[in-house]
């Protein structure tokens, strides 16, 4: 949709080699994917919605990435991206997602009851705990697409399904551009207010577009589960609390996203999803579970020896500061969750978090009292 | 011309010329087929108007005030030939809500064509950016025969720099929101190859910013000629920004007195300056070095777009017309201070800016003054407009010293 990429019918009449973009500078999933051959095989498709081969690629050429992080550099702006563009797309899923076949099947479990444990983390060293994953409603475009006429009817439609949640999921939605300064400052200190991306990554491929229009926040009167409405994804889902308690938080999760599912499907409509890349979602990073499970855990010594990367990727878990992505630690305290989301279904990954923050705080705890740590090193998982 | 672009050129040019020879009155927009995306299984959803009309309540630009649900209705199904449509030439203006004080336009064209497609928003938005200029009924005169210009020479006490610039668009290109790399390749192309046909002084150079090795860069940045990605979100909104640095890049003559951007917010912008006051001999360089451009691209076969209503066409409207802005850098630390300076300005037809260009900050007392318009009246009478209103403000600034006092002028009249 956004800045004229979405126009085939011009770019045709040149050459490929005149159109292929320069990736010499670049380090991302695309680039190292999109040959000149590939580009050409590609350029003349699109999406039944019009969302070209450019479109999908823009923040990728936009963004030549770092050294040492390698981004995707590629959306999806509708479903139909993933099969239309399949033969760019499928080896990115399989770099990104450690090996992810074309032939592979994901596996969805969203049964609370199949997580062992979960409710005994120890709360003197787990602050908070968090599952995040995100939706998209089939038959709309995605962000980087969409129309305004179709965000605003992503966000009805969501909204009038929140609005019919009860019970201790009974909450109430705040549209960006309708809130209150109260409201605002309320949502800024629950730390529940998200703000117009200014990552370039986001705003390359277009999903900022016509902010604040048809975005907003849901939240419970609890405050323990949150959807954000057309942010990166239609929709981001959050189940939340404070200690360690993940079992409750992830029982929450299901539930909650269960009961939205049946409301859409109450309407005629779904979430994207299908047996091979489970949840569709904008960015193929986040395909599969989409989820996101994580602590604010303060493991000071931890974070500091010699083996902890290492220990980390044991585990396949990841660090961030408690800023989220792209955030520093602050006094040992880190952000630390899953690093898989396609492959494994999500009572595997809250498993592995689970299991993986347990050992982390023993290990904690052990080199407080200056002990070794190394036979609780674990294998590759 | 068995070039490829030649062809696209021929029947672009005459696509683009038919649709200008209908001003006014017929659209050459040609119906956006959005039928061609429902073949098959997901068909995408097609909105009624009302319900893909932005919300610009909390809006203050041209765009903005001038968008209706009617006229937006009306030209929403439309494109131009190259497929550009009005949201996109909207989005920026969408995204950029504005700000009390100061009113942007709001929107862009993607193509020299958007500006008869979208003539129902455009022409009364382009009324009251220019003072009442009138597309439909109005004709802008170029003129850049320098030599018209009558005491171009300030006192170089008090103007420490002259500087002229505008911009200038490749015909049968689409314009930098929407051009495609390989359109974006031609445009440097095409430009590059013109400039290395300049001689004598105005022979130079052409650094690429995909690239220029560190000490060249080093060097552009320290004579103050290197450009960066725009950062501004009124520019990223538009999509100009695309692909950086690809086919981007700086030419300069040797002498550093005449300069050369190349698809940064258009396709090119020109711009002639130099030390001290003599925008006399600024503006013939200008003026000579544009003509010799234009011979140089006309003999293989590209022009510029420009047309009788709209005089030079360029990416932003606020650039219609000459798309000229001519300045000195000026200390008048007097004059400045003096509670009717601006309106002395307003009465000159002159704009302060800060020392860094646009939206910056005078630093001790230094002033960047230019010309506010740019659309309705030829490059010769702006310049002269600034020439006399800069003599003015000089005299001003030397009653100040010797504690006499000044008079604010009559308001200019053409």
């Amino acid at each position: 949709m956004p800045f004229g990429n979405t126009h085939n019918e011009l770019k045709m009449k040149f050459k490929s080699s005149e159109e292929y973009p320069d990736l010499c500078k670049h380090n991302n999933y695309m680039a190292k994917v999109l040959t000149p051959a590939l580009y050409e095989q590609l350029r003349s498709k699109q999406t039944p919605s019009g969302f070209t081969l450019d479109d999908v690629i823009q923040t990728g050429i936009d963004n030549p990435g770092h050294p040492f992080i390698m981004t995707v550099g590629c959306v999806a702006g509708d479903e139909e991206t993933y099969e239309v563009f399949k033969e760019l797309l499928d080896p990115i899923v399989m770099a990104r997602h450690g090996g992810y076949k074309p032939t592979d099947k994901h596996k969805t479990d969203l049964n609370p009851a199949n997580l062992k444990g979960g409710d005994d983390l120890d709360p003197n060293y787990v602050l908070s705990s968090r599952v995040r994953t995100g939706r998209s409603i089939r038959g709309f475009c995605l962000p980087p697409h969409c129309s305004r006429g179709e965000r605003r009817a992503v966000e009805k439609m969501s909204v009038e399904a929140l609005d019919s949640l009860s019970g201790d999921l009974k909450g109430k939605y705040y549209a960006l551009k309708n809130m209150t300064d109260a409201e605002q400052q309320q949502l800024i200190d629950d730390h529940f207010l998200f703000d117009k991306p200014v990552s370039p990554l986001l705003l390359a491929s277009g999903m900022a577009r016509d902010w604040p229009d048809a975005r907003g926040i849901w939240h419970n009167d609890s405050k323990t589960f949150l959807v954000w409405v057309n942010e990166e994804d239609h929709l981001r889902v959050i189940s939340m609390q404070k200690g360690g308690n993940m079992k409750e938080v992830f029982t929450r999760f299901c539930t909650g996203l269960k009961k939205i599912e049946s409301l859409f499907k109450a309407k005629g409509t779904s979430f994207m999803w299908n047996e091979h890349l489970g949840y569709v979602l904008t960015c193929p990073s986040n395909l599969g579970t989409g989820l996101r499970a994580g602590v604010h855990v303060k493991i000071p010594h931890m974070s500091k020896h010699a083996k902890f990367e290492e220990v980390l990727k044991r585990l396949r878990l990841q660090k961030r500061g408690t800023g989220g992505v792209d955030t520093a630690a602050v006094g040992g305290t880190f952000d630390i969750s899953n690093a898989d989301r396609l492959g494994f279904s999500e009572v595997e990954l809250m498993q592995m978090v689970v299991d993986g923050v347990k050992l982390l705080v023993e290990m904690e705890k052990k080199l407080e009292k200056k002990q070794s740590i190394d036979d609780l090193v674990p294998a590759q998982k | 011309m068995a070039h490829s672009f030649g062809r696209i050129l021929s029947s672009k040019r005459n696509v683009g010329i038919l649709s200008l020879i209908g001003a006014g009155s017929v659209t050459a927009g040609f119906l956006l087929k959005r039928e061609h995306v429902s073949a098959g299984a997901g068909v995408r959803r097609v909105y009624p108007a009302s319900a893909e009309y932005p919300d610009l309540r909390k809006h203050n630009n041209c765009m903005a005030s001038h968008l209706t649900p009617a006229i937006y209705a009306k030209l929403v199904d439309k494109a131009t030939p190259n497929g550009y449509t009005l949201d996109e030439a909207i989005q920026t203006g969408v995204d950029n809500p504005g700000h009390p004080f100061i009113k942007t336009v709001g929107m862009v064209a993607g193509d020299e064509e958007s500006y008869q497609v979208f003539a129902d928003l455009l022409n009364p938005v382009i009324k009251e950016r220019h003072n009442g200029y009138d597309p439909e009924t109005m004709t802008h005169p170029t003129d850049l025969d320098s030599s018209k210009l009558t005491s171009g020479q300030f006192d170089d006490r008090y103007v420490l720099s002259s500087r002229v610039r505008t911009g200038r668009s490749i015909r049968g290109l689409s314009l930098p929101p929407a051009c495609t790399r390989a359109e974006r390749r031609e445009v440097e192309r095409v430009v590059v190859d013109a400039l290395a046909g300049l001689k004598e002084d105005l022979a130079g150079k052409y650094y690429s910013l995909t690239n220029m090795t560190d000490q060249e860069q080093q060097q552009l940045i320290d004579d103050h000629f290197l450009f960066d990605k725009p950062v501004s979100p009124l520019l990223t909104c538009s999509g100009m920004a695309r692909d950086w640095p690809d086919a981007r890049g700086i030419w300069h003559n040797n002498t550093k007195t005449f300069l050369v951007w190349i698809n940064e917010e258009d396709h090119t912008r020109v711009i002639s300056m130099e030390k001290g006051g003599n925008m006399k001999r600024v503006f013939d360089r200008f003026c000579t070095g544009l003509k010799e451009v234009e011979r140089l691209i006309q003999e293989k076969g590209w022009e510029f777009m420009w047309n009788e209503r709209l005089g030079y066409i360029l990416t932003c409207p606020s650039n219609l017309g000459t798309g000229l802005r001519a300045g000195v850098h000026v200390k008048l630390p007097r004059l400045s201070k003096d509670p009717r300076f601006s309106k002395i300005l307003d009465n000159l037809r002159l704009q302060k800016r800060g020392t860094g260009g646009v939206d910056t900050a005078a630093v001790g007392s230094t002033f960047d003054i230019s010309n506010l318009d740019r659309l309705g009246q030829s490059e010769v009478q702006l310049v002269q407009t600034v020439v006399d209103g800069v003599n003015y403000l000089i005299e001003c600034e030397k009653k100040l010293e010797k504690g006499q006092d000044i008079k604010i002028p009559a308001p200019y009249r053409k």
